[in-house]
């Protein structure tokens, strides 16, 4: 129904649109003449009907084919396809949806029939949408490619080098070809030289949009890696211990997500659902901090002091969430992520940016400013700082050092409960969730250093940057042995991380 | 000039020493020196800098800047510790640092001087009866004959002390430096170290870092008064109590805390 | 040496030896001489099973040297278990010629994989010899140059683990890749024989349990060698207190990266004698996961004693071959359980419990016997952490 009234609307649109760029001189007698020679049995007329059909470009003949084309022979469906799909597309051009739009245009550009340039042309001059109108001077340019006329060709190239044309480049190639030939004529090695010089214009470019697509990927990884790592980061630099089960903790939070979900799926009204999102994030946060506090009071609170130990409990803990996780929920759940978070949005030729991505990052910024704002201006967070610096003389000036661990490593599990709600935004839900990076985030923590959160945050962009900066060339498994061999090399420079504290209580 | 003959005798030596911890001057351009078989006690109130002088010494902090000479021309700058202990610097720490779980034999077995420390020498070495000999005999010393095959971590925390003390002797180091040997100690058992580190000082330079003050009256020869990272006051116990700074330093404090 | 560790030597010795007989002689025997429906019958499966345990109780003895009398945790061992069993698997590979299913001198993985010629780096391991050679020496090589950079930097307690457990993860992707050639994510498997043996023969499998039991013994005996040489009272030493090794003359590196090969060669030989018995190595058994149940096997049977390591290789895979058999959904809560258990409240593990039941039995003197395993403080100071 949607889609019926949608290509409706878009239909009357377009006429409106059109109405003065088309004359509608070709109406009545000649056009019900024309509708019927397509059905011809004999193929000359019917493709004389199809080009005049396509000549004159008129979209509201579009119910008519389908009806034709419901009843026709294979022969005259394959004959009629193209012409409907011509003319659809032209009738998508004035679609209310920017993507239809788009995709129309690309598809019209790809369509090779010139006739479809004056369209794009009429509906790129009044096109609002930027990227839109981008796509529809791109597809206008490559049908021009196909004019026999060599400085319209030329021109085409030339807006085709301007505007950066990916798409353009292997038509541009033939062209070059063509113009290499021992038996190129004048105006055809013209046509070459110009392509050459835009082919060259938009590599460069394309080296660029690449570049920054790949900083982008690094800083969105950073930031996936850096809201994994703060809250081991914090509880490591207070207590010393690498929590194991931060991975299965993230689990928890990304679970309470998806439970979420399904409870606003089943108690409220669907026009709420997008809201789900927002409301998990504290669902999540205390979900995972409530584990937390429990993973404190029942295991790690025995084992203060000996970290090596702490380590292989919290990996059972993980082994035992993990699993109790596979039973309970089974393998495969997902998070549809709300409408205001998929998609994304071009920001420039060959760069696109996924609004999960921006989220996180965002995401990601915000956290950091969040802890700073808790360990700098809260009181906690003062007792945590002192704590961390030195846990005995804090305890004689009467800071309940034992309360501190476990709020911290309670505030640290939350951490990972909305790095688990955010990380539902990129991935299904499943049980084995937390293992994906969280060897990264160790390392992350490993090589930023104890004690300092600025550690944290160079040692995430670092890890992540250089991730996404050696994989295009290396693959992603061996960028990983290689970023392994970089860390030990820098811990032979720096053998407790970035930041390591100086002084006398540093050994 | 004069300054360079002077040095000549000195076992270590340090010259413009500064150490620098995030912008706290532990050592501020310190120069001190310790002659073969003194027995020096270094005093000074907290934060002066005396167990950072024992670090930048055994290599554990590395100084800023400045010159680290032991004997005549050994420059320990850039040494790792395991190096300086091979040259001849032994070190007993502030707190009792043994082997827990380990006999008491075996502490002193493993700290023993032998011509090669490296895996495959202790892998196949086995003791010879003159080794048996000379921890039989330390063991007499230090009064834990009868402990020798105790695990170490069950000793009272006096002889964990003198355990360390056992060890540090048995690596017959040139240099001995002692943190705070007879802290936590009875009063016969800081009497009976007293005489023990002053029996050593016959054969070797000892550095001694003290609070306790009748103690070091009883073992001091010269006195070194650190204070925020140089040298304040040098001389005999008499010198260094008539010594107005000294007073200020100690008895300004005293009024401080009095307020 | 000279102290009064004599007695429990003796004690440690009969136990060995009479452990060993029943393990080299009493277990083949009850496989090959009772009748099969006897009650005293020991299945072929059986008897083949427990060889794979006790190939696990080799990789136990390392990873006690290292973890247990040195305090380093290794979270890698996988690793250097997976190089033995992939070095053996290669030249099973190889030896299988014509039988393979695509009928080439090629491993059947690589036509399908198309690789047009056997890569370099297989060649050397058509060579018996040099596969068990290989299966040594290859993880030794490794852990020495991993190692090497680890320990002369002080890497060291919670950064050791963690950079070990990297290097798992990124053994583990590598080993998955089909361009190294390893078989991929499938693995080495369907060898038909080995230096001219089948291995579907049962007798083929019960010299390779003979195998596995001497080299067991005698990895046992080089292990208690080490442990009882002056070296090894500087490992322990190094658990107890690094610094005052250090100023006690001795260089914790060498010893750590000593102890860190020894216990990579103890694995490796452990992959290499699993990979026949089993018939079958994937990049599964090397990654992140079973590196970690390495060491849930040393901490249930007990750190710091060998004896105690075998033990718990040995009744951990057992259990667990039990156990999933019945309730393979359970098998990761005990697991998991295991562990938490374990390091809270029985830190000394199986043979900590049984020298407890012992002592309570004589009531004789003494309650000094002190736990195996202290409730180990890292050297760090108390201010910091």
């Amino acid at each position: 129904m949607m889609i019926v009234l949608g290509r409706t609307v878009a239909v009357l649109s377009f006429l409106l649109v059109m109405f003065s760029g088309q004359p509608q001189s070709i109406a009545g007698e000649g056009i019900e003449q024309t509708l019927g020679q397509i059905t011809s049995e004999d193929e000359s007329v019917r493709d004389a009907a199809v080009r005049s059909l396509i000549e004159q470009g008129d979209v509201s003949l579009v119910p008519r084919l389908e009806e034709i084309r419901a009843d026709a022979s294979r022969s005259i469906r394959q004959t009629i396809k193209p012409l409907i799909d011509l003319l659809k597309n032209r009738g998508k051009l004035a679609s209310p949806d920017s993507d239809v739009r788009r995709s129309a245009a690309t598809d019209l550009g790809t369509s090779g029939k010139p006739v479809a340039i004056q369209w794009l042309n009429a509906a790129a001059a009044n096109e609002q949408n930027k990227w839109v109108r981008y796509t529809m001077e791109e597809s206008a340019a490559l049908l021009k490619l196909t004019s026999d006329d060599p400085s319209i060709k030329i021109a085409a190239i030339e807006k085709l080098g301007e505007l950066r044309s990916e798409n353009g480049v292997p038509a541009m190639k033939v062209l070059v070809e063509a113009g290499a030939g021992a038996e190129a004529t004048e105006s055809q090695k013209r046509v070459a030289t110009a392509a050459v010089a835009s082919i060259k214009d938009i590599v460069t470019w394309g080296a660029w949009s690449n570049a920054i697509e790949t900083v982008f990927r690094g800083i969105s990884l950073s930031s996936i890696l850096l809201i994994m790592s703060l809250g081991l980061a914090i509880v490591f630099g207070l207590m010393g211990v690498i929590n194991m089960a931060h991975g299965e903790l993230m689990m928890v939070g990304a679970y309470a997500t998806f439970m979420t979900q399904e409870a606003f799926k089943a108690f409220l009204p669907s026009t709420m659902f997008d809201s789900y999102f927002l409301t998990a994030l504290p669902v999540a946060f205390l979900a995972a901090a409530g584990f937390g506090l429990l993973l404190e009071a029942t295991v790690i609170r025995f084992l203060y002091g000996r970290p090596l130990e702490t380590m292989l409990a919290t990996w059972g803990v993980s082994l035992v969430l993990m699993q109790a996780a596979r039973v309970y929920f089974g393998d495969l759940t997902s998070v549809v992520a709300p409408a205001w978070l998929s998609g994304g949005q071009q920001v420039l030729v060959g760069v696109y940016l996924p609004y999960n991505r921006i989220f996180i990052i965002g995401l990601s910024i915000v956290c950091v400013l969040g802890i700073y704002y808790a360990l700098f201006k809260s009181n906690l967070g003062l007792r945590v700082r002192a704590v961390t610096q030195n846990r005995n003389m804090s305890a004689c000036l009467g800071i309940p050092t034992r309360k501190v661990d476990s709020y911290t490593f309670a505030f640290g599990s939350g951490l990972a409960g909305i790095a688990g709600w955010a990380l539902t935004l990129i991935g299904n839900v499943d049980p084995g969730l937390g293992q994906n990076y969280i060897v990264d985030s160790f390392m992350v923590v490993v090589t930023g250093g104890v004690g300092k959160l600025a550690g944290t945050i160079v040692a995430s962009l670092g890890i992540g940057g250089l991730n996404k900066l050696i994989e295009p060339g290396f693959g992603a498994v061996y960028g990983k042995v290689l970023i392994l061999v970089m860390v030990i090399l820098f811990l032979q420079w720096k053998p407790s991380g970035l930041f390591a504290m100086k002084g006398r209580n540093a050994d | 000039m004069a300054e360079q003959g002077s040095f000549q005798n000195s076992i270590i030596y340090l010259d413009g020493v500064t150490v620098d911890y995030d912008g706290f001057k532990a050592l501020n351009h310190l120069t001190f020196m310790v002659d073969y078989k003194e027995l020096r006690v270094v005093i000074g109130p907290n934060g002066a800098g005396k167990t950072t002088l024992l670090d930048v010494i055994c290599g554990k902090t590395k100084p800023a800047s400045g010159r680290v000479v032991f004997g005549q021309d050994v420059d320990l700058k850039g040494k790792r510790e395991d190096e300086i202990v091979a040259l001849g610097i032994g070190r007993k720490f502030q707190a009792p640092s043994i082997y827990g779980f380990l006999t008491v034999w075996e502490n002193l077995d493993l700290s023993l001087k032998r011509s090669s420390k490296g895996v495959f020498a202790t892998l196949f070495g086995k003791s010879t009866a003159e080794e048996r000999a000379r921890i039989e005999e330390n063991l007499e010393t230090i009064g834990l004959k009868d402990y020798a095959h105790t695990r170490a971590g069950s000793l009272s925390h006096g002889q964990k002390q003198w355990l360390e003390i056992g060890m540090v002797i048995l690596q017959d180091p040139s240099l001995l430096l002692v943190d705070e040997p007879v802290a936590g100690m009875t009063d016969e058992e800081t009497e009976q170290t007293g005489q023990l580190l002053q029996s050593l000082a016959e054969k070797q330079a000892i550095i001694v870092i003290e609070h306790d003050m009748e103690f070091v009256r009883q073992i001091a020869r010269i006195v070194t008064v650190l204070h925020e990272g140089t040298v304040i006051c040098e001389g005999t116990v008499e010198k260094v109590q008539a010594d107005d700074r000294v007073r200020e330093i100690y008895l300004g404090r005293q009024k401080v805390a009095h307020v | 040496m000279s102290d009064g560790a004599t007695d429990t030597k003796r004690a440690g010795g009969t136990a060995f030896w009479v452990v060993g007989a029943i393990l080299l002689l009493v277990m083949p025997l009850l496989n090959v001489l009772p009748p099969e429906d006897s009650w005293f019958h020991l299945s072929d499966f059986s008897l083949n099973r427990f060889g794979k345990f006790l190939a696990f109780g080799i990789l136990a003895l390392g990873l006690d040297l290292i973890w247990g009398y040195t305090g380093i945790l290794s979270l890698g061992q996988g690793v250097f278990f997976g190089l033995g069993a992939y070095c053996m698997s290669m030249h099973m590979m190889l030896t299988i010629g014509k039988e393979s299913v695509y009928g080439s001198e090629m491993p059947d993985f690589m036509v399908w994989n198309q690789v047009k010629e056997l890569p370099l780096f297989w060649k050397p391991f058509y060579s018996f010899p040099m596969a068990v050679i290989g299966a040594i020496l290859v993880p030794m090589l490794f852990a020495l140059i991993f190692g090497f950079f680890a320990f002369r930097s002080r890497i060291k307690g919670v950064y050791f683990a963690i950079i070990t457990q990297a290097l798992a993860l990124v053994a583990w992707l590598v080993f998955n890749r089909n361009d190294t050639n390893l078989g991929g994510t499938n693995g080495l498997t369907d060898f038909k024989q080995i230096i001219g043996y089948r291995l579907s023969e049962p007798g083929t499998q019960r010299v390779l349990y003979v195998i596995t039991v001497l080299c067991l013994g005698a990895s046992y005996l080089f292990c208690q060698w080490i442990i009882r040489s002056r070296a090894g009272r500087v490992l322990v030493a190094v658990r107890d207190s690094e610094k005052r090794v250090v100023f006690s003359g001795y260089t914790p590196a060498n010893y750590k990266l000593f102890v860190f090969v020894v216990a990579a060669a103890l694995a490796g030989l452990a992959g290499m004698l699993y990979a026949p018995q089993v018939g079958i190595i994937t990049p599964a058994q090397i990654g992140v996961l079973p590196s970690l149940e390495m060491v849930i096997w040393v901490a249930v049977g007990g750190r710091a004693s060998l004896a105690g390591a075998v033990l718990g290789a040995v009744s951990v895979n057992y259990g667990r071959s039990v156990l999933t058999n019945y309730f393979p959904e359970l098998w990761p809560f005990i697991l998991g359980g295991l562990f938490v258990l374990v390091v809270l409240l029985f830190p000394d593990g199986l043979i900590g419990m049984m020298r407890k039941g012992k002592g309570l039995l004589r009531q004789k003197k003494s309650g000094e016997e002190k736990p195996i395993v202290p409730n180990q403080k890292l050297a760090v100071p108390e201010g910091k952490r």
